[in-house]
């Protein structure tokens, strides 16, 4: 599903955030990718969502090279990716119905087909009674799950999350990730990026961990992983 | 569509015909219209301010432009009344110059040939001079007889008159020939001195217009990154983010016209009176016209488009810049 094939990148400036970075994430797969703040998990993400290109090296996602990618194509690579955000990016003046309609508005589903599909989306996140509301009215979990909803609306084979629980207590944290679970069961590959290592450690997830721009495990996390990436 | 997922169908095309599709965009588009009138509503007084900027900016060109038609109107009838006299010689008897008539009025360029004798002209030099009693001490007629030609329209533009003067001076008949063409050269040169102000004016309001449409809706761009951002992030093309502002040009556009259509409507009005009192000092009867239907669908469509030109520019090169990060 998403290849890295020796993926570097350095910013302008002279920063490398990310150096011969392989590793395969297979369809219907549900990984964490880990690493200290700065390691370079958030410009993996945006290399998948192409907020970013590799200054070396090729992301595949199902077999296509993201390098063939031309600029006005970018939009719609990003339909099939549901992206989920630490400040999830809402739209505070929409309600949280037309937050998480604004994907299959933008793909010009119908209106009957869009009030189906975002009540559905918000029962799965079990926000169905709050869609009138405003996402400031809501509490931080609540603003994260509407998040998801529209991140799944559309029914993409793939979700990427950046920092997902970064202000959730551990108990609304494990809530979120069942619902990764949950799509993951569905079939929807999963890339989780996250610094939650008790998380990681209870769910026994692969798990892919950056350290400066390098990978430096890939698999279980165990004891011993945990301590190499302390 | 999906580039690199071929068999995803995304979107709701499965079950939905050609036509349903075709219509749905319509309705799109239609809903995203009044959207952006609902945008501009919430937002009065700036809308306002920036309607109000376009219709005067609208306004002047307009204005000038009917002032300019309106005196073209009223010269144009001064334009046809040139008229050459040719002197006739002394020892010119009235056959001779009877038979010049005959001649002159088969020549193609000429309209009409009036002869006016010397007894004529001198009893009607007595009536309008008012010196009647002083021309009865002189001994002889000091008046030549006169030929008066009108030529065609085509033949009365100040050039052509003169070549005509110079040809019919050829005539054994005619003494001297004179066309009064020297003001009618500095009419024209000033009409189209007025015309190329205007013209010159229009061209710089309009681009005034286009960088004051192109600057608020950079703001309401501005205004709406976030929002940008993450319509970028769940797969909107640019198109689609174009679409509202250029709708939002098109409004201004449109109520820009109107506001000119208003203000141009009450200044001819009011210039109206002044103007008449001008001409009437000229015995010229003047009858303003105002915007015709054409003149008045041409002055909506020339502002919706600078509205809509303004929005591009702005679109093309703002929303491109915004990028999530």
């Amino acid at each position: 599903m998403i290849k890295f094939q020796d993926v570097s990148k350095t910013y302008p400036g002279g920063r490398q955030a990310l150096r011969k970075v392989n590793f395969h994430l297979e369809q219907g797969e549900m990984a964490f990718l880990t690493g200290h703040s700065g390691a370079g998990k958030s410009t993996l993400l945006k290399l998948i969502s192409i907020m970013e290109r590799p200054t070396v090296g090729n992301v595949f996602i199902n077999g296509h090279d993201l390098n063939d990618i031309t600029r006005n194509q970018i939009a719609y690579i990003r339909r099939d990716i549901g992206m989920i955000f630490q400040n999830h990016h809402l739209l505070m003046t929409k309600t949280v119905f037309d937050n998480v309609a604004l994907p299959l508005i933008i793909e010009g589903h119908s209106r009957k087909s869009i009030a189906s599909r975002v009540m559905a989306a918000l029962d799965m996140v079990g926000l169905k009674n709050k869609a009138e509301n405003l996402p400031v009215t809501l509490a931080g979990g609540e603003q994260q799950r509407v998040g998801i909803a529209r991140a799944v609306v559309n029914r993409p084979p793939l979700l990427l999350a950046d920092e997902p629980t970064g202000n959730l207590d551990p108990e609304l944290s494990l809530e979120i990730i069942r619902l990764f679970e949950n799509f993951n069961q569905a079939g929807v590959s999963v890339l989780i990026a996250t610094h939650d290592l008790g998380l990681i450690a209870r769910m026994k997830y692969r798990t892919l961990t950056l350290k400066e721009g390098q990978m430096i495990t890939d698999g279980l996390v165990s004891e011993d992983t945990e301590e190499l990436y302390l | 569509m999906s580039i690199v997922f071929k068999d995803r169908k995304g979107a709701n095309f499965k079950n939905i015909s050609f036509l349903q599709r075709i219509s749905m965009f319509f309705i799109d588009h239609v809903r995203q219209m009044f959207a952006s009138i609902g945008e501009l509503y919430r937002t009065p007084l700036a809308t306002i301010m920036t309607v109000a900027v376009l219709g005067i900016s609208i306004t002047l060109p307009g204005v000038l432009y009917i002032l300019v038609k309106n005196t073209e109107a009223v010269t144009e009838n001064w334009q046809k009344a040139a008229e050459i006299s040719l002197f006739l010689k002394q020892d010119v008897t009235s056959a001779e110059a009877n038979q010049l008539v005959t001649r002159l009025s088969l020549r193609p360029e000429i309209k009409e040939v009036k002869y006016i004798s010397a007894d004529d002209a001198l009893q009607e030099f007595v009536l309008l001079s008012g010196l009647g009693d002083a021309i009865e001490y002189l001994e002889t007629n000091p008046l030549p007889s006169v030929v008066t030609v009108s030529p065609t329209q085509r033949h009365a533009t100040p050039r052509a008159a003169e070549n005509l003067v110079m040809e019919l001076k050829k005539e054994r008949e005619v003494e001297s020939g004179s066309v009064d063409i020297e003001w009618l050269e500095r009419l024209n040169a000033s009409m189209s001195f007025a015309k190329d102000i205007v013209y010159a004016l229009s061209l710089l309001l309009l681009i005034a217009v286009v960088l004051i449409i192109g600057n608020t809706i950079r703001l309401n761009i501005l205004n709406k990154r976030d929002e940008i951002v993450v319509m970028k992030l769940v797969g909107a093309t640019d198109a689609f983010i174009h679409r509202p502002f250029l709708y939002t040009g098109f409004w201004y556009g449109l109520l820009g016209g109107v506001v000119a259509w208003f203000c141009i409507t009450v200044l001819l009005v009011w210039l109206g009176f002044t103007l008449q009192k001008v001409f009437n000092t000229f015995n010229v009867e003047l009858d303003i016209t105002g915007l015709d239907i054409s003149a008045l669908v041409t002055m909506m469509l020339v502002s919706i488009i600078m509205g809509l030109l303004g929005s591009f520019l702005s679109v093309r090169k703002h929303v491109r810049s915004i990028e999530p990060e």
